[in-house]
């Protein structure tokens, strides 16, 4: 597995999902929820003064941070690695995958526990170790249940099996692991819970994510509610650190801001449970450090992003703020886009990590509402990017129909030509004219058939604007009335 | 008085003349002398938004040579406004370009924006006995920043009871080309649109943005749903104690 979901074209993802009524009504109901509760630990919280000035700051740090992103990531990896931890920089998937296998085979370990992570997601990292012969155990909830089900997708970045409702995760226990309790949360909890505790205790090796590294102490620091990250951390002898190349931070001054936006635009925590700062301390005293720390620091296709007008894509922070207000994402769903990636930063971030390719429709699943724009909290211009993209995609890389080609191509003309424009205005209700009833057109030729596809079309005005308002000034300079 | 040249749109000026009209008429009665540059065409919003930067451009160079010689330049929709505030960006490779894209987007303001904001009137002394509710197109309210303007003067109309739309943040599916693009989509969120103004029991819907209109309208009417559509120029254009529309008999006072 990696970062692309399944084999159907998107407009088959999209029906599929469109006829799927409760993950639309688990969609409409979280982002209705969560929109409050952002909104309360955001711009309405005044102990925050003003949020916008908190934008600002984490807009600039990561901007900073990814302009110098050469110098801190040599910081981070000197600091690490004088801390006594590795540090292996992967150019691909392949590679990271490659080095994880042979530091797991070499530690002759069977048994991996995960903590939640959407990079080791994006590069195949569990298929790669079962193939090895190891066990790997998810051991967040949500990936937790997505695992026991048959290795379903996450369907969000934040809260992966956000299109599971408690009925069906009972089902998925019962189905899979005989369980025999109810749907309630808490025994739903208690069991997953009973079943990764021994996990925690055999395994010899323990790999996570990462929500941010400190260059200046060599640190990692995950962002949790569930405190799982912090037994995959502290139990085996073995721990891996998976992380996108991007997500450094200077110090812990920035930090304090940037884990201060993540909380509150994700789920309108003020914090979550669990903010952990670790780094390799390998003393011979030391009881709750693994005796051996790797940082596996990934690009995979990052780099196409660095020093071109993509690159703020990379200042995300993965709080899924965007994904959360998005209207498109609302009703297709996560599975929808066909990556791990979904939502506005899905949209921008897929095609540039795995080619138009596979994601050519992704930037245009937006209607440039600018919801993800407003409500980034480092203010990526989300809605630009995707526009950017399609230039892109038009001018050679992907594939548009020829036949927008040259619509566009005489739109332009058109446009430039106010004679040509004003004909094209005259002319209009000449040539819908045959298609309109009761001033209206139910099905339009050619381009207009996807329009009236679902909705009717008014009949174009008969009655000239240009030559009534020429008439009508002729009427006021007579000293007619201005009624 | 206050010069204005009217930038009506192409959607506007092909489907909906008679919107129009009263945004003509409501600026005159407002006091300003209304002047229609006639070098205008379409702002090149569908080009650029598609990925056709260089068709866009062609259109961007027009329109900034039709409104050369305006004070203001006033538009009944939020969308095309927002298109000359990005003309500065387009250009920026072109000092010359760019300094009269700025100049262009530095005057320009959507329709109840220049009310509010520039001729600082709320009550334009209209009269409208309904039921309403109103939609809040993204562009206007995200990309210009015009989030109270409309509500400002429609507390003013006389007789007219407005409603709030719940979700009015979530787009309605227009998005230009993502409306005959993504066919699919852009019906969900239309449905979810018309079934958030159902809930308000509103007889008309109201709005600034032609684009989102005739896709809302659209639907509504497919859908048979007895919700009149109007623009807020026709409401702020209805006046005397019943409310009654226009001199001009014919003009239609919905959009769809």
């Amino acid at each position: 597995m990696s970062m692309k979901i399944g084999n159907q074209p998107f407009f088959e993802r999209v029906e599929k999902n469109l006829k799927d009524p409760y993950m639309r009504q688990a969609m409409a109901s979280v982002q209705d929820r969560l929109r409050g509760r952002k909104l309360s630990a955001t711009v309405n919280d005044e102990s925050l003064v003003d949020w916008e000035m908190w934008r600002n700051a984490g807009e600039e740090i990561r901007t900073h941070t990814l302009n110098h992103l050469d110098v801190y990531l040599e910081q981070l990896s000197d600091n690490f690695a004088a801390r006594g931890g590795h540090v292996f920089f992967a150019e691909t998937a392949e590679e990271a995958r490659l080095y994880i296998q042979e530091l797991v085979k070499k530690k002759k370990a069977k048994n991996v526990v995960k903590a939640k992570s959407m990079v080791t997601e994006e590069i195949g990292l569990n298929e790669a170790l079962e193939d090895i012969g190891c066990q790997v155990l998810e051991t967040d909830l949500a990936e937790y249940i997505l695992q026991v089900d048959d290795h379903d997708r996450p369907s969000h970045i934040v809260v992966p099996a956000l299109h599971k409702n408690r009925e069906q995760i009972r089902d998925i226990f019962h189905e899979k692991m005989g369980y025999t309790k109810t749907e309630k949360p808490e025994e739903l909890t208690a069991f997953a819970r009973e079943q990764l505790r021994n996990s925690f205790l055999e395994a010899e090796v323990g790999i996570t994510g990462c929500n941010f590294a400190v260059a200046e102490s060599g640190s990692i620091v995950l962002v949790t509610n569930e405190g799982n990250a912090n037994m995959v951390t502290t139990i085996p002898d073995t721990v891996i650190t998976v992380m996108g190349m991007e997500r450094i931070v200077p110090s812990w001054e920035e930090l304090d801001i940037l884990v201060t936006l993540l909380c509150r635009s994700a789920i309108g925590q003020k914090l979550t449970t669990y903010i952990t700062g670790f780094s390799p301390e390998l003393e011979e005293d030391s009881l709750d450090s693994p005796k051996d720390y790797h940082l596996v620091i990934v690009d995979n296709g990052r780099s196409n992003a660095l020093g071109t007008e993509f690159q703020p894509v990379l200042h995300c922070i993965r709080c899924a703020a965007c994904v959360n207000v998005c209207p498109v994402y609302r009703h297709i769903g996560g599975h929808s886009y066909g990556s791990i990636y979904q939502g506005p930063i899905g949209a921008v971030l897929s095609p540039i990590l795995g080619g138009y390719e596979t994601y050519g429709e992704l930037p245009y699943a937006s209607s440039l509402c600018g919801a993800c724009t407003e409500t980034c909290p480092v203010k990526i211009p989300l809605h630009e990017l995707l526009i950017r993209h399609r230039e892109r995609y038009v001018n050679g890389v992907g594939h548009p129909k020829t036949g927008e080609k040259m619509m566009m191509g005489l739109f332009g003309i058109g446009a430039s030509t106010p004679t040509l424009f004003q004909m094209a205005t005259k002319m209009a209700p000449w040539m819908l004219g045959p298609f309109a009833e009761d001033g209206r057109v139910t099905k339009g030729p050619g381009p207009l058939k996807p329009w009236t596809e679902i909705r009717d079309l008014p009949a174009p005005s008969k009655d000239n604007f240009r030559k009534w308002f020429k008439q009508h000034k002729n009427s006021n300079s007579e000293g007619g009335a201005d009624s | 008085m206050m010069k204005v040249s009217l930038f009506v749109t192409c959607l506007c000026e092909m489907f909906y003349a008679d919107v129009a009209k009263d945004v003509v008429e409501v600026l005159e009665r407002l006091g300003c002398e209304v002047d229609f540059p006639t070098g205008q065409v379409c702002c090149g919003q569908p080009a650029y938004n598609s990925g056709y930067r260089k068709d866009a451009i062609k259109a961007a160079k027009q329109m900034i040579k039709a409104f050369e010689g305006a004070d203001y330049v006033v538009s009944p929709s939020g969308s095309c406004a927002a298109m000359f505030k990005e003309y500065p960006a387009i250009f920026a490779a072109d000092p010359v370009m760019k300094e009269k894209a700025r100049q262009l987007a530095a005057k320009t303001y959507e329709f109840t924006q220049f009310i509010v904001d520039v001729l600082k009137v709320e009550d334009v002394g209209a009269s409208f006995p309904v039921k309403a509710t109103y939609h809040t197109s993204c562009h206007m309210t995200r990309l210009l920043g015009v989030t109270e303007a409309p509500f400002k003067l429609l507390k003013h109309v006389r007789g007219l009871e407005l409603v709030p739309l719940s979700n009015s943040y979530d787009c309605c599916g227009f998005g230009g080309t993502f409306s005959v693009k993504m066919v699919p989509i852009s019906e969900q969120m239309a449905d979810e649109k018309i079934r958030h103004i159902e809930e308000t029991e509103a007889e008309v819907l109201i709005g600034a943005d032609n684009g989102c209109l005739m896709h809302i309208g659209g639907r509504l009417n497919r859908l048979g749903k007895p919700i009149r559509v109007m623009h807020i120029a026709q409401v702020l254009n209805h006046r005397g104690e019943g409310g009654e529309p226009y001199v001009d008999e014919d003009r239609k006072s919905t959009v769809l």
